[in-house]
């Protein structure tokens, strides 16, 4: 029989439209693949049996002309599915079943695509390295005891372990892209106000967006131009002209122009990521793009900046977490001692910290000196990007300082972990679209990533410099099966 | 600049977040180490500088004020943790 699971989604797309593949036997294939691999952790809630139904159905008159036929996918836990439990990785979420679908989610289905179930995320995607979900830690399937990354490390584990041939994540601060460095998969964060935001359990409303993750630039370009719609449901989605992203797709960059940021070489960062990145240059010249020296300046206070605003923004959407309309509650003696009870047993503890360093920069006589500065030091950031774009036409800087760490090893130190998020968050402070490409391996054979930083809504763009660049590496990822006994 | 014990203890009050001594020492350390690492913003010079409120340079749009979801009362009391058909229900609030 024809191996399904390594199948790109393309392919898949491809044996479903000449017949040559049911949605059944896909579907089967995956749930199969999926059973075997429980010890992976990537699923929070399977909706298995619910999936074969539909594959079956779909089955009985397939309308091919759909993008996404018959083909079956698992979704990062944080997107609301209409009738099936969506936790967003936390207790208090543990019972809570939307009674709407979330716009990204619903264009899937549209386009004919099968929820197999929801996957593992960091608890409200806060989080590096998936340690932070109160359903356990995710294995990331290059090796045992390897976090996935995160916060959609369900998701990169899923695609890498081929227990969907796609997904979607979230990435708010590199939610996406550090997750598909570390597993060896590809993953693209769009433009802020390109994927709808509702329906997606918030987070940091300013920084958060939806985007795919898959095996491959092409399977990405694929999702995104499903997913990718205006949508009146969200006031911050913004009109503008979105591309047929996989039809448009080439490796042509011949005299694109592209940015190395010098701000990127940081202190204590292993060699290893440095020829990479010297590699990654190697091959866009080597495609006919042409390399400038460019300096964003104020790189280094982006994380900073991040860490004010996004547990602010944090602070404020969870307040309504309050055990009284869903989700989980505490007993307590009276209305505020129910409140504190409920958050203090409902949230976990990176949660908790966030939600109080983000209540403390609010807070009356702090709000200047925290608050307001990082929003002032957020528009520098953005200024520097927008000089830079006079020159160039995309950016490519390595997408973490280090390849994917020990599970354990850095749970206790929250900056140390906070530092993974060093070249991913500028791009959500600035709004800009990004991906992460697979490029090589570190000396334990763990995958690393190149980022490819676009200009706003040129994700066409970057979705052509990552498929030419692709192209040249020609990445495999080291899977070894290891989880299936 | 440092948080003491007193301060988380007051964040704690406004986050509606219980939390006992032992997490509250933790959160201590945690927080200042957090903070200490914020500080760095200093560093800049932001007078005259415009604060970014959102990378999204567009206006709101305007919409009917039209109700979009209807009859869904039913739907929305189902997740709540207790209820007695139709309504939220909480513990006393007035004695």
């Amino acid at each position: 029989m024809l191996d399904i699971t390594s199948q790109s989604l393309t392919s898949l797309v491809k044996n479903i439209k000449d017949k040559k593949l049911s949605s059944e036997e896909i579907t089967k294939a995956f749930i199969d693949r999926s059973e075997k691999s429980k010890e992976l952790n990537s699923y929070i809630t399977e909706d298995f049996s619910n999936a074969i139904e539909k594959a079956k159905k779909f089955d009985q008159s397939p309308n091919l002309d759909l993008k996404l036929p018959g083909i079956p996918m698992a979704v990062k836990d944080l997107f609301c599915t209409k009738n099936l439990r969506t936790t967003a990785g936390s207790k208090i979420l543990e019972n809570f079943i939307p009674t709407y679908e979330s716009t990204v989610t619903q264009n899937i289905w549209n386009e004919g695509a099968i929820l197999l179930g929801k996957l593992n995320c960091d608890e409200f995607a806060m989080g590096s390295s998936n340690e932070t979900s109160f359903y356990g830690n995710v294995q990331n399937p290059i090796d045992k005891g390897l976090v996935p990354g995160g916060s959609s490390g369900g998701s990169a584990s899923a695609v890498s372990g081929q227990l969907t041939p796609i997904t979607i994540g979230t990435d708010t601060g590199g939610s996406i892209r550090q997750p598909a460095s570390f597993t060896g998969t590809v993953g693209l964060k769009p433009t802020y106000g390109s994927c709808s935001r509702y329906g997606i359990v918030a987070f940091a409303s300013s920084l958060d967006q939806a985007g795919p993750m898959a095996q491959n630039v092409e399977d990405c370009a694929l999702l995104q131009e499903v997913i990718s719609t205006y949508d009146t449901k969200d006031s911050t989605s913004i009109e503008f002209k979105r591309n047929h992203y996989s039809k448009e797709l080439n490796k042509d960059i011949k005299g694109k122009k592209i940015g190395i940021p010098k701000e990127y070489r940081v202190d204590g960062m292993p060699k290893e990521i440095e020829e990479l990145w010297q590699k990654g240059i190697q091959y866009a010249k080597d495609c006919g793009a042409e390399i400038i020296d460019i300096s964003l300046p104020h790189t280094s206070y982006a994380l900073p900046t991040y860490y004010i605003v996004a547990p602010a923004e944090a602070s404020s959407n969870l307040a309504r977490y309050d055990g009284v309309k869903y989700g989980f509650r505490a007993k307590g003696e009276n209305l505020i001692d129910m409140y504190e009870k409920t958050r203090s047993e409902g949230f976990g503890a990176e949660v908790q910290r966030r939600i109080m360093i983000g209540t403390y920069v609010l807070s009356s006589g702090y709000y200047d000196a925290y608050y307001l500065k990082a929003q002032k030091v957020r528009k520098l950031i953005k200024n520097d990007f927008d000089e830079a774009y006079k020159k160039v036409d995309a950016i490519l800087t390595p997408s973490t300082p280090s390849s994917a760490f020990k599970i354990g090893e850095k749970k206790d130190d929250p900056v140390s972990m906070y530092l993974n998020d060093i070249f991913t968050v500028p791009v959500n402070l600035a709004g800009l679209p990004a991906m992460s490409i697979p490029a090589g391996h570190d000396g334990n054979g763990y995958p690393l990533g190149l980022q490819i930083i676009g200009k706003a809504f040129d994700e066409q763009g970057i979705l052509n410099i990552s498929y030419a660049i692709e192209d040249k590496i020609n990445f495999k990822n080291k899977i070894t099966d290891w989880w299936i006994k | 600049m440092s948080i003491d014990l007193k301060t988380i203890k007051h964040i704690s009050k406004l986050s509606r977040i219980s939390v006992d001594d032992q997490k509250a020492e933790k959160l201590v350390g945690d927080l200042n180490s957090i903070f200490e690492f914020i500080e760095k913003l200093n560093e800049l010079n932001t007078d005259n500088v415009e604060p970014l409120t959102s990378v999204a340079e567009t206006t709101l749009k305007f919409r009917s004020d039209e109700v979009q979801s209807k009859n869904i009362r039913d739907q929305i009391i189902k997740n709540s943790p207790e209820d007695n058909e139709d309504f939220f229900v909480v513990p006393k609030v007035v004695e």
